[in-house]
């Protein structure tokens, strides 16, 4: 199965995910990673990640599959948390495998990119005075314009 | 059955609840006659996306839908 694509509800273990992935996908050379976790800032006690289920894991899948055509890779991996998360906490894992590493790191900075702007998750924090909705970033659409 | 309608990110909070029913049949005026105050300000930004049934409508101005639809109203998404 080239694509392994989750919506996770509770905390995952970024070893597990990556060794399974590369046990997977054995005639790959190499295997791009990247985590984004819940930025560690002054105040932030929570961040908690909402989503609608008819919409954001099916986008997760589409955007695998546009990685796929795009990209000459082994497999795709994206597995993302919903939920409520702790600063330091993993968000997202995204991980390419491929004969060659340009391909790898390219794909999984294209996905990244995409779930930056793109996927159907709604974000707000926690701060002593309360939960704030984060708005979008200018800069994440500023990134997906590069490949387009 | 009425319709459902689904409210997302910060439209939950202007919603005061994270969904609502409303009778059918239902265009885009009807909608907005069905949302009160800055809910439907917020819902009238073109930033703000309509999915019928699990779809995102093209054009939201375009929206029909009848009793036993599901209407999920979309803010700007704040990324993964």
């Amino acid at each position: 199965m080239a694509r392994d694509i989750r919506l996770l509800e509770k905390v995952f273990s970024l070893g597990k995910a990556l060794d399974g992935f590369a046990l997977a996908h054995p005639q790959a050379g190499g295997i791009a990673s990247f985590v984004g976790k819940v930025r560690p800032d002054d105040g932030v006690e929570a961040l908690e990640l909402s989503h609608y289920p008819p919409l954001t894991l099916p986008g997760m899948e589409a955007l695998a599959d546009e990685v796929l055509a795009r990209w000459s890779l082994d497999g795709i991996l994206i597995h993302h948390r919903t939920g409520t998360l702790r600063p330091g906490a993993p968000i997202v894992l995204v991980a390419a495998a491929a004969r060659h590493r340009r391909a790898a790191f390219e794909a999984a900075d294209f996905a990244m990119d995409n779930l930056k702007s793109d996927a159907w998750f709604w974000k707000r924090e926690r701060r002593a005075d309360g939960w704030h909705w984060i708005e979008p970033r200018a800069q994440d659409h500023a990134d997906l314009e590069r490949w387009r | 059955m009425a319709i459902k309608l689904v409210f997302l990110g910060k439209l939950a909070d202007l919603a005061g609840s994270p969904e609502m029913e409303v009778e059918g049949p239902l265009d885009w005026d009807g909608l907005l006659a069905a949302l009160h105050g800055p809910l439907g300000a917020a819902v009238q930004e073109q930033r703000t996306r309509l999915a019928l049934n699990g779809q995102v409508i093209a054009d939201k101005n375009a929206l029909t839908a009848q009793d036993g639809d599901e209407i999920a109203l979309l803010p700007p998404v704040s990324g993964g």
